[in-house]
This record gives structure tokens, C-alpha cells and sequence, in this order.
């Protein structure tokens, strides 16, 4: 599996993290015990098409959204995820 | 059939042109008192006890391929039980106990061998981890001994014990864990479950639940018709997730893949199961001569059921740190099975919230060890509608109650434990 990383070009696996399912929102202050047990626990385990974090540790260490495929480990997508790494396609 | 010295001799003196079918190959029936979901260690040796141990007989084992397809022919064979956690030190030590008496229940040959697994240590820290569990276990009666540098020198000559990086300093040994022969766990299951009349049914895929107007679970609905069930047990391993959701049901689980590896075959090299504490690395040698071992999970979510090669990588340089030599031996095979990694890294066997469903999963990559605990205390819970002793604390609600069992505290990261 390698990841072709927007800044960065395609790269092989080991430089970046594993950062699990993008769906999951971490809950506002003050949510509900059932919204926070939701958030940290339980999961959709999707068997196909998911959307997840993944850190380029070992290159632009920019935090990227990356759309796979569980079933084959084929990529589909691959985009800055909101945030740190969000702010360098201005630049 | 019952296997004895007479039927060994006599199928060899007839060319073993004679042996028979070792189960029946059943077809379903409209109804069973309990349907097991798959067909793997776990499901079969659950179907066991439940005809053994509580009299149930009327029992399904249904598996979407061929017995032990999955993860019961994925794994390093590894047996042991030196657990350190109230609740996993008691259930490991009770699947030890089974292991240890499995070939006469089944009168089937397992293969299981008591050659030992030591747990070495590299820093001072580490030392200290491992006497505390060594004392854990001994506590509560389960074998193990701390062993000094001399002693491991003394055990295994062959390891480097120049690493300037990670020095071998010692190792945690418990005698009484090492290895058992995973196809012949499951014939023996399978062989032993027929006999008092249990249906192992194959190729029949699970596609959903049938349910009555209160919601209980009454049969399910498979590739070859609807059976119907009293209780239905779901051991699917890599799959809960998946199974689960057809009953509405999100779990504290995530799917991962865990590769093994397999060399050519060498002469006797590796007397016991040797796991490297600085690295993930662990190993033995089959009886074949072929070296078996694996490391971490790829870490990521997987159903894909094959490895990618930085974990290839850093398994071989963990074998390479501490036994140099391998180094000029040839890989002769690798795979990947999928784990149903937990939150905390233990099992989970308890009732779901769905009436007449009851989960078995969440094993990681520990589950084979487990395989005659795990069927022992899931027949319990199916017979008697409660949790066994030795498996009380391994409740589904325990992520919600903060009853965790996190034997390598690392939090709720599955990818981690």
C-alpha cells in the first residue's frame, strides 16, 4: 500500500500513522455520557468504503484525509484533513 | 470412530486406504435449541461443551467456508497463560487447564506441546514488569520463574547477547505454555462435537437475523434457508462487527490485520516459544522444522486478510536483532488474518442488549490460547443464561461502566493493544 500525499507525492506506507475512522466528531463540552461513550468507543468498522486520519510522520507532517477501500486497501482519495495541514494549500 | 493404538494399526497395515470421515458434514435442520455462528476453534469447541459439559445436543455450528478457514488456521499456535489482570489471569489459566487434558476429552491428537515460552526482558524496568507478573501468576498457583542472564544463556546459547541496543538481561519462563497444532484443534472439536450429535454445517453464510415481534432473536437467515434457534452464539472472530450490525448492534470493536510467517524447514533449532521484549517479535519452531512467527498488527482497519510490508519488515528485524543467524533462512510463506481488536485489548463474552443473541468476540490477537476457555465459559453463558466465574468480568458494558481490563494500558486504542 502507498499513499500519494498531496504535498509530498506518492510515498510508501511506513512514513505515515494510523490515526483511525475520520467519522467520528469528538463530542462538545458538556455532551451527554452517551455522545462521549459513543465518540471514544464504539465504532462502525466499515467493511468497504472509509474515511481516515493519517499523519505523514516521515514527510510534511501534515495530517491528511485519506479515502480506502478496507475490503482491497485500494485509495480512492487522498486530502489535507482540516487543520494544520488544511493551512498549507494557501500557501 | 474412536482412535486407539488397534484403529492406528490396523489403517496402517491396511495402507491408511481405510481411514474414515472424522465428521459429518451435516445438512441444517428447521430448528436447533442453539446455532453457533462460525465455525472457527471457538465455535466448534463452544458446540462441544455445550453437548459435553451441559447436555445440549441440539446444537448448529454454522461457517460460511470450510471449518477453520479463518483465523483458526491464521495464527502462531501459540499456548499459554501468563496473564497478569483479576479476570484474564483465572480464564487463561482455566483454557490452560483444558489444553492440558484436550487429547483424552477429544480422543484426537492436538499436538500439544509443552516445550515452554519465555518472555525476555532488556532494561531494569521491564525486569520488574515481568517479576510482578511472574508473582501475579504465582499467586494464583499458575507456574512461571524469573530467569537471570546465566540461566537464559544456559536455556538458549544460540540468541545475541550483544546487542549493544537491546542487551538480553533475562526472561519471565512458564513451563507449562507452548504450542498446539491448530488444524488438529479444530478436527478434534469438529470430531468430538459430531460424535454426540452436533451439525457442523459449511458453506452457509449468515445474512441476517430472524426476529419475533418483541425483537428476540429466533433463528437467523442464511445462504441455505432459515433456521430456526432457541439461542444463537456469535464466534466469528474477524467478522463481529459485521455479524453484529445485522442485528443492529455498533461494538467497541475494530477490524485489523495481523500477518504470520512461516520459513523453511530447518533442523531442530528452537526448543520453546521465544518472545523479544524490546521489539514485537515472536517465535518457534513447528514440528515440521519450519521457523513460525509474526510481530505487530499492520495498525490499521483491514478486512483485506493480507499484511503490506513495513510490518514484514520490522517482524524480520526483530528476528534478525535477536537471532542473527536466521537471517540466511528462506520465507516460505506469510498471511494475514483479521483481528477483532477491542478497546481495551480484552475479550468480550456476555449477552447483547438483543434478546437471544449472545456475543463472543473482541479476542485480538489472543485468541487461540483461549480457544478451549473460550468455548468452555460461552457454552456456560449459553446453557445456564449467565455469566461463568471465570469469565464474569468480560462484560460488553464494561467501556460504559469503566471497568476495564487493559492488560497493556494503552487506553481505548484497538490498533495499539
Amino acid at each position: 500500500m502507498r499513499i500519494t500525499c498531496p504535498f509530498c507525492g506518492e510515498r510508501e506506507l511506513g512514513e505515515f500513522t494510523y490515526l483511525g475512522d475520520a467519522k467520528p466528531v469528538r463530542p462538545v463540552a458538556g455532551a451527554s455520557e452517551d455522545e462521549v461513550f459513543d465518540y471514544v468507543y464504539l465504532r462502525d468498522n466499515v467493511a468497504g468504503v472509509m474515511s481516515e486520519n493519517w499523519y505523514h510522520g516521515g514527510g510534511c507532517r501534515a495530517w491528511l484525509k485519506v479515502t480506502r477501500n478496507t475490503l482491497t486497501h485500494e485509495i480512492s482519495a487522498v486530502e489535507p484533513a482540516a487543520g494544520a495541514g488544511a493551512a498549507k494549500v494557501g500557501a | 470412530m474412536k482412535y486407539s493404538i488397534f484403529s492406528l494399526a490396523r489403517a496402517a497395515l491396511s495402507g491408511h486406504k481405510n481411514w474414515q470421515r472424522t465428521w459429518r458434514d451435516a445438512t441444517p435442520k428447521d430448528r436447533y435449541d442453539v446455532v453457533i455462528i462460525g465455525g472457527g476453534g471457538h465455535g466448534l469447541a463452544t458446540a462441544w461443551f455445550l453437548a459435553s459439559e451441559y447436555g445440549i445436543r441440539n446444537v448448529a455450528v454454522l461457517e460460511k467456508g470450510w471449518i477453520g478457514s479463518g483465523n483458526a488456521g491464521r495464527n502462531t499456535t501459540i499456548i499459554r497463560s501468563n496473564y497478569g489482570l483479576p479476570g484474564n489471569t483465572g480464564f487463561y489459566e482455566l483454557s490452560m487447564k483444558l489444553w492440558e487434558r484436550m487429547e483424552q476429552d477429544l480422543n484426537y491428537n492436538s499436538m500439544v506441546s509443552q516445550r515452554g515460552v519465555i518472555n525476555l526482558y532488556h532494561s531494569d524496568a521491564q525486569r520488574d514488569a515481568y517479576a510482578r507478573r511472574g508473582n501475579t501468576m504465582r499467586i494464583n498457583g499458575i507456574d512461571s520463574e524469573l530467569l537471570d542472564l546465566a540461566a537464559v544463556k544456559k536455556m538458549m546459547p544460540f540468541l545475541n547477547f550483544d546487542d549493544a541496543r537491546f542487551p538480553v538481561q533475562g526472561g519471565l519462563l512458564q513451563r507449562r505454555g507452548g504450542t498446539a497444532r491448530h488444524d488438529a484443534v479444530v478436527w478434534g472439536y469438529a470430531h468430538a462435537a459430531s460424535e454426540l450429535g452436533v451439525d457442523i454445517i459449511q458453506n452457509c453464510e449468515v445474512t441476517g437475523f430472524v426476529r419475533d415481534a418483541n425483537g428476540k432473536v429466533t433463528g437467523v437467515g442464511t445462504s441455505r434457508g432459515k433456521i430456526g434457534a432457541g439461542k444463537v452464539g456469535m464466534a466469528v472472530a474477524g467478522s463481529s462487527s459485521r455479524v453484529a450490525s445485522m442485528a443492529g448492534l455498533r461494538l467497541p470493536i475494530e477490524s485489523h490485520v495481523l500477518q504470520a510467517f512461516v520459513s523453511e524447514a530447518i533442523k531442530p533449532l528452537i526448543p520453546n516459544v521465544i518472545t523479544f521484549g524490546a521489539g514485537h517479535f515472536y517465535v518457534s519452531q513447528s514440528d515440521k522444522g519450519g521457523l513460525v512467527f509474526g510481530g505487530d498488527i499492520d495498525g490499521y482497519n483491514s478486512y483485506a486478510q493480507r499484511g503490506n510490508m513495513p510490518v514484514m519488515e520490522d517482524v524480520c528485524e526483530g528476528g534478525m536483532a535477536l537471532m542473527p543467524m536466521i537471517g540466511r533462512v528462506r520465507l516460505l510463506r506469510q498471511w494475514g488474518g483479521i483481528m477483532d481488536m477491542s478497546m481495551d485489548g480484552s475479550p468480550i463474552i456476555d449477552k447483547t442488549p438483543v434478546d437471544g443473541l449472545y456475543l463472543n468476540a473482541g479476542w485480538c490477537y489472543g485468541g487461540f490460547k483461549a480457544t478451549p476457555g473460550s468455548g468452555f465459559v460461552f457454552a456456560h453463558l449459553l446453557a445456564r443464561d449467565e455469566s461463568h466465574a471465570e469469565a464474569a468480568r468480560f462484560r460488553l458494558d464494561r467501556f460504559r461502566s469503566g471497568a476495564m481490563i487493559d492488560e497493556k494500558g494503552q487506553g481505548a486504542q484497538p490498533n495499539l493493544h
